[in-house]
């Protein structure tokens, strides 16, 4: 296992908490971190043949906002403080994307933001959180 | 062709307005000689044993049980490792995001599974006797195999666009394919004449018969109150359709593409309950399937005129041969052409093998026990009749589920028929909108026509587009075998690997 954590990000001010603290530990442990966001995705939803066939451009459109305005700045942010980040964006089952990433990358924790962008649906459907600590085959810092 | 299309337009326009009963007649008394025209010149029959052999389902059949023997029974020995690949076992998560290969055969099947899987049948049975659903289910399973063929082309031979879009299908095989082989002029034209080909077939089949079906059970359900109302419903569904392809408005597509499977899956489990329900009459039903398909008793033409029918409505309802689905296989982003048809051999198996034989059961089983349940009643309305039988509620959700069926059906076949405009007349917006607009009239006018020249309209046209592309497909093929057989071998070596339940 390497000296790195992985923190999930996305756009909800509990996500920018995570990091902070993720920075913090990172620092003290003289830790990597790798800064995942997940694009919400199914590959068994139904979808017109049109949707189809402007998938591809539809998807580099989503990674390239992602990249550019939800990771990269986290990733500059981690860099100018001295620390060594990468950045990753993915689609998928956001809590087993997650999961699949921490295998990958072999980091020794995980962090994420309690909340995430949606209250409503993350009270029906338990939230990311949540899901990732049932899930997670690392240690996963949950950051209220 | 394209004169008579425009006549068929003005005759709408004029329609529209004129509000008044005794339209419908008019139009059909129109349409009715046209029909009979196409349907001589692309049905041009040969006697066989008594029977009338079309020429083109020979073609068919030909060519399916040539692709099933050169491709080693692809059919059966692809089928396991189509399910895997649909279950994502091979699929790369550095490629999440892109369409699934679930997605693209969902795409497709939605766009397969429309009313043909319900009246098609009926008119099988009526016209074909009991047997015909034997060779119905023959020819599902070798379709497979021209499927396979046709959707692994679709992928290799696709256009990228430079906005990242894909287009593909029969008419960017054909050309591209021929071309490589030399024949560039030839190449130029089989492209050419296909896409003119499902450009007017999308009116067709993907359109006038599946709103005008709509219409029959809705008609059927509210008791003949539609009846000289055709021009209005007509022009409800055209609106809707409108509202989708040209206004953009994705959700009612949405819902309707997330309805669709649900339906499909709620028919066929209430269809088990009615073959069911029909208990004893099961076995005379299986028995006159088997000993119709080889007899033909009571069918013009005998055991040939049975196969004849099968095969023809099989193709109606898959449309394998067609090369309609290689245009939705296209838009999958793989760099394995194959595993796209070997996902595809699933769809002449869900949509015929499966679907079709629940109805013909429904049907079958029905007339066992009473010969003359459906009195006059033809197409879905035979069916609803066999339903109603034993489930006096059914034929409004089948209503439902049809009107479904047919929208889902028209949204994906005006893509295809898009695809075949786009292919001719470049990629402009505005050139998109003035075949978006004459689609929504077809809508429109379907459901003005009576069923008996609609379908041969249709018929015809789809069978028409069949001879450029089996006869592309047979010059292909040798291509096709090559990619599977380094596919396969591939697999064998590990090299291409599984990423889950290995």
């Amino acid at each position: 296992m390497k000296n790195s954590f992985l923190i999930a990000v996305d756009d909800s001010p509990g996500s920018g908490k995570a990091v902070d603290i993720a920075m913090a530990q990172a620092k003290r442990a003289g830790a990597d971190l790798v800064v995942a966001y997940v694009i919400e995705w199914s590959a068994y939803s139904f979808n017109t043949p049109e949707e189809n066939a402007e998938r591809h451009k539809r998807r580099e459109e989503e990674i390239d906002r992602a990249a550019g305005q939800i990771v990269e700045p986290v990733v500059a942010k981690i860099k100018a403080a001295g620390l060594n980040a990468e950045g990753v964006v993915r689609h998928g089952h956001p809590a087993q994307t997650l999961v699949a990433l921490a295998e990958e990358s072999d980091v020794s924790q995980i962090f994420i933001g309690r909340l995430g962008a949606s209250g409503l649906k993350s009270m029906l459907f338990g939230s990311v959180a949540a899901n990732l600590v049932q899930s997670s085959t690392v240690p996963v810092t949950v950051v209220p | 062709m394209k004169r008579i299309f425009l006549a068929l337009i003005t005759l709408t326009l004029l329609a529209v307005p004129a509000a008044a009963a005794g339209i419908d007649e008019s139009i059909n008394a129109a349409t009715a000689p046209i029909a009979s025209l196409i349907g001589q010149i692309v049905f041009f029959k040969i006697p066989l044993f008594g029977a009338q052999l079309p020429l083109v389902v020979l073609w068919l059949v030909i060519g399916a049980v040539f692709f099933t023997f050169y491709l080693g029974f692809i059919n059966i020995r692809g089928f396991k490792h189509a399910i895997e690949l649909v279950r994502g076992d091979y699929a790369n998560p550095n490629d999440h995001g892109e369409v699934s290969h679930f997605q693209a055969l969902a795409t497709a099947v939605s766009g397969t599974v429309g009313i043909g899987n319900i009246g098609g049948v009926a008119v099988a049975v009526t016209v074909g006797g009991p047997g015909a659903t034997f060779w119905l289910i023959m020819a599902g399973f070798l379709g497979m195999s021209t499927k396979f063929v046709e959707c692994t082309l679709g992928v290799k031979y696709r256009n990228e666009n430079p906005d990242g879009s894909v287009s593909g299908g029969p008419m960017y095989y054909l050309r591209k394919g021929f071309s490589d082989r030399g024949m560039d002029g030839f190449g130029k034209f089989m492209g050419t004449f296909y896409a003119i080909g499902i450009f007017i077939g999308a009116l067709g089949i993907g359109n006038m018969f599946q709103s005008n079906q709509a219409y029959v059970q809705l008609n059927n359900v509210a008791g003949g109150g539609l009846d000289g109302y055709g021009w209005l419903v007509g022009l409800i569904m055209a609106a809707v359709v409108f509202a989708v392809i040209i206004g953009g408005i994705k959700s009612i597509a949405r819902v309707t593409e997330k309805i669709v499977p649900f339906m499909a899956v709620f028919y066929c489990v209430f269809a088990l309950i009615v073959i069911f329900m029909n208990f004893s009459s099961i076995p005379a039903a299986i028995g006159n399937i088997f000993s119709g398909a080889m007899t033909g008793e009571g069918v013009a033409g005998g055991a040939i005129g049975a196969l004849i029918i099968g095969f023809q409505r099989a193709v109606f309802s898959n449309e394998a041969g067609i090369g309609s689905a290689s245009i939705a296989h296209s838009a999958v982003r793989t760099n394995e052409p194959v595993t796209e048809g070997m996902v595809s051999l699933l769809e002449p198996f869900i949509d015929t093998i499966v679907i079709c034989t629940i109805t013909a059961l429904v049907i079958g089983t029905s007339q066992v026990a009473d010969p003359g349940f459906a009195g006059e009643a033809k197409g879905i309305a035979m069916t609803s009749a066999a339903f109603e039988r034993q489930l006096s509620w059914f034929p409004i959700p089948l209503a439902f589920a049809g009107v479904l069926f047919a929208f889902s059906t028209m949204i994906s076949w005006s893509y295809y028929g898009l695809k075949g405009w786009t292919y001719m007349f470049g990629e402009s917006a505005q050139g998109q909108t003035i075949y978006k607009l004459l689609f929504c009239a077809f809508v429109a006018l379907g459901c003005v026509v009576q069923l008996g020249p609609i379908l041969d309209i249709s018929d015809a046209l789809v069978f028409l587009i069949c001879v450029p592309n089996i006869l592309g497909l047979y010059f292909l093929a040798p291509i096709v075998k090559q990619e599977l057989t380094s596919y396969l071998a591939r697999i064998e070596s590990g090299e291409i690997q599984k990423y889950k339940n290995n």
